[in-house]
C-alpha cells in the first residue's frame, strides 16, 4: 500500500462517517480496505464488481439524488475506459463527482501498457473546463484536497501516485515558487511529483522553479507573474497537456514554451517506474539534458 | 409527497404529436413507446409539473433518446413544456433536440441520446435514493431492444439483480429491431440475474398497467413491451 492510497482511504472512510452525503463507489479495487466502512455503511459504500462503466454510471445517479460520490479505480479503468461515462453521465447531466485514480502513468510499469494511463489529464481537458484536476506530490497533500473536493459538487479529478516529493506543500494550488531566479530567469513549473527531480534538475541553473499540485484550472495569474520570456512545464502525465493553457495564459507577451511530460509512444517495455521516467527524460538527468538544450537554443 | 396524476393525455396526444412531426398520415403508435409512455404518466407514475424537484417523486428516465416525439408530447400533455415548443423541434433556438436533454426540459430526468447509459443512471439513481431513506419513490428506466446490444446495459442488469435492487423497474420497447436478435428471449436476460419479468403487448394499456405495477418486494423488475417490428 502506497502513502498517497493509503491517504485516500483513511479520509474517504472518515468522510463516510461523517458526512451522510458522502458514498463511495467501486469496481472491486481498494475494495478489502473498504470493507470496515461498508458493514458501517451498506448503503454508501458500493462495490459494483469490474464494471467500470456502470461505476461512473452510478456515481451519476448518485448526484442527481443530492449524494456526493467519490469513485475510485486505476487512471487507466477510472477515465480511459469510462471517457463517455464521464462526459454524459456526469458531465451532460450536470452533475459532479470526485474522481480518485492510482497508478498514474507508469507506476504500473511491470504490468504493461495495459495499467498504465499518461493521457487521463488530456481527456479531461476534452470535456467542458469545469473539471478541477488535482496531482498531489506528497501523501500529506491528499487529505485536505479529497476533503476540500467532498465538500463541493464540482466535478475533481484526484491523481494519485507512488512517486513523491521529499516535501509537502498542501496550499499550492496555485503556483508556489520554490527557487527563484534572477531578472526574467527563465520559469520552469513542476507539476506534482515531477517536482523533486526538477528541483534536481536545475541545481545551479538560473531559474525560477514554481511548484503546483493543481493544473486544472491552471494558475493562470500566477503564470503571467511570473513568466519571463522562457517556460518549461514539467508535467506527470502526457508531455504537452497544458501546453494550449499556456498558450491562451501567454498570448500576448513574446514567449517560448518547452513541455515535458511522458512521451506518446508505447514503449512495449516492462522495469521500474524509475526506468520508465528515465526513457521518458523525467529523471534528473534527463530533464537537465532538455533544459540545457532548450535554454541554450535560443536565437538572439 | 407527490400525488397520482390521473389526467388522461390520449385525446391530446395526436395534435401534439404533428405539432412536432407535421406528418399528418401517420398515426400516434407509430411512435413506439407512446403506449407505455401513456400508461406511466397517466396512471403509474407519481410526478406532477408542481412536484418535478421532489425527492420523493417517482424517476423516469428515458435510456432510449432517440425519437423523443412521443416523450415530448406526452410532457406537453401533462402540463411540464408548454404545447408551443413543440412548434420548433431542434430548432436554432428550440430547448427540443433529437434527444433530449435534461438541462433544458422541464420534467426530463435524464438527457440520454448515446444508448447504454440510462439503466446505469438509473441503478445509481435508485441506490441513492434507498442510501436517503427515500423508499417510495421508484425508478422506471425506459430501453429499446436494439439499445440492449451496449454491453454496459448487462453491467447495470447484472449489478442490479444480484443486489437486489427492488425500487427500481426496467422498460424495454421491443420492437425486434436488434440486429442480431436475443436468443431465448429478453426477459431472460433479466430474470437469469435475478430480476422478475413480464412480457406483454406494448399497445394493451390494460396489460402494460398490470405488468409496470406489477414489481414484488426486493427484486428489480422488467416489463418488455412487445410493438409491431420496426420493418
Amino acid at each position: 500500500m502506497t502513502a498517497m492510497r493509503a491517504a485516500f482511504i483513511d479520509t474517504t472512510t472518515a468522510l463516510l462517517d461523517e458526512d451522510p452525503r458522502t458514498a463511495l463507489v467501486l469496481a472491486d479495487i481498494s475494495a478489502s480496505q473498504f470493507a470496515p466502512a461498508g458493514a458501517r455503511h451498506p448503503d454508501r459504500v458500493l462495490n459494483v464488481g469490474i464494471r467500470e462503466q456502470l461505476m461512473i454510471g452510478v456515481a451519476g445517479g448518485l448526484a442527481l439524488t443530492g449524494l456526493r460520490p467519490i469513485a475510485h479505480s486505476y487512471a487507466t479503468f477510472l477515465v480511459d475506459r469510462t471517457y463517455e461515462q464521464i462526459k454524459l453521465d456526469l458531465d451532460h447531466q450536470g452533475v459532479g463527482a470526485v474522481l480518485v485514480s492510482i497508478g498514474a502513468s507508469y507506476d504500473g510499469s511491470r504490468e504493461g501498457r495495459t495499467h498504465q494511463s499518461p493521457g487521463d489529464v488530456a481527456l479531461f481537458d476534452s470535456l467542458g473546463g469545469a473539471w478541477t484536476v488535482r496531482v498531489p506530490g506528497h501523501p500529506d497533500e491528499v487529505a485536505p484536497l479529497l476533503r476540500a473536493a467532498a465538500a463541493t459538487d464540482d466535478p475533481v479529478y484526484l491523481r494519485l501516485g507512488e512517486q513523491r516529493n521529499a516535501q509537502a506543500y498542501p496550499d499550492a494550488d496555485r503556483l508556489r515558487v520554490l527557487r527563484r531566479g534572477g531578472v526574467d530567469a527563465p520559469l520552469v513549473v513542476a507539476v506534482g511529483p515531477m517536482l523533486d527531480p526538477t528541483l534536481a534538475a536545475t541545481e545551479g541553473l538560473d531559474v525560477t522553479v514554481a511548484y503546483t499540485h493543481t493544473p486544472r484550472p491552471f494558475d493562470v495569474a500566477g503564470l503571467r507573474a511570473l513568466a519571463a520570456t522562457e517556460v518549461v512545464l514539467v508535467e506527470p502525465y502526457l508531455a504537452g497537456t497544458s501546453s494550449a493553457v499556456v498558450g491562451r495564459a501567454l498570448a500576448d507577451v513574446p514567449h517560448r514554451l518547452l513541455t515535458l511530460g511522458v512521451g506518446r509512444a508505447d514503449l512495449r517495455r516492462y522495469g521500474d517506474p524509475a526506468d520508465h521516467a528515465r526513457w521518458h527524460g523525467l529523471d534528473a538527468e534527463g530533464l537537465r539534458r532538455s533544459l540545457d538544450a532548450f535554454l541554450g537554443s535560443v536565437r538572439r | 409527497m407527490a400525488t397520482t396524476l390521473t389526467t388522461d393525455s390520449t385525446a391530446a396526444l395526436p395534435t401534439l404529436i404533428r405539432r412536432l412531426t407535421g406528418d399528418e398520415k401517420h398515426a400516434p403508435s407509430a411512435h413506439s413507446t407512446i403506449d407505455v409512455l401513456q400508461v406511466l404518466y397517466n396512471r403509474v407514475l407519481r410526478i406532477t409539473p408542481e412536484t418535478a424537484d421532489d425527492p420523493e417523486r417517482d424517476r423516469f428516465l428515458l435510456s432510449k433518446g432517440h425519437g423523443p416525439v412521443a416523450y415530448y408530447a406526452v410532457l406537453a400533455a401533462h402540463g411540464f413544456i408548454p404545447d408551443d415548443w413543440l412548434d420548433d423541434l431542434a430548432g436554432p433556438e428550440s430547448r427540443l433536440g433529437h434527444h433530449p436533454d435534461r438541462m433544458l426540459v422541464p420534467g426530463v430526468e435524464i438527457g440520454s441520446g448515446s444508448l447504454g447509459h440510462g439503466l446505469g443512471l438509473g441503478v445509481g439513481t435508485a441506490l441513492g435514493l434507498r442510501a436517503q431513506g427515500l423508499l417510495t419513490p421508484r425508478v422506471y428506466v425506459l430501453l429499446g431492444d436494439a439499445e440492449l446490444d451496449e454491453g454496459s446495459n448487462h453491467e447495470a442488469i447484472a449489478y442490479a439483480g444480484a443486489t437486489g435492487l427492488g425500487n427500481l423497474t426496467a422498460i424495454v420497447v421491443d420492437n425486434s429491431s436488434t440486429t442480431h436478435g436475443w436468443a431465448g428471449g429478453i426477459a431472460s436476460r433479466f430474470t437469469v440475474n435475478g430480476w422478475t419479468a413480464d412480457t406483454v403487448d406494448g399497445r394493451d394499456h390494460t396489460d402494460l398497467y398490470v405488468a409496470l405495477t406489477g414489481h414484488r418486494p426486493g427484486r428489480p423488475h422488467v416489463v418488455v413491451a412487445r410493438v409491431e417490428s420496426k420493418g
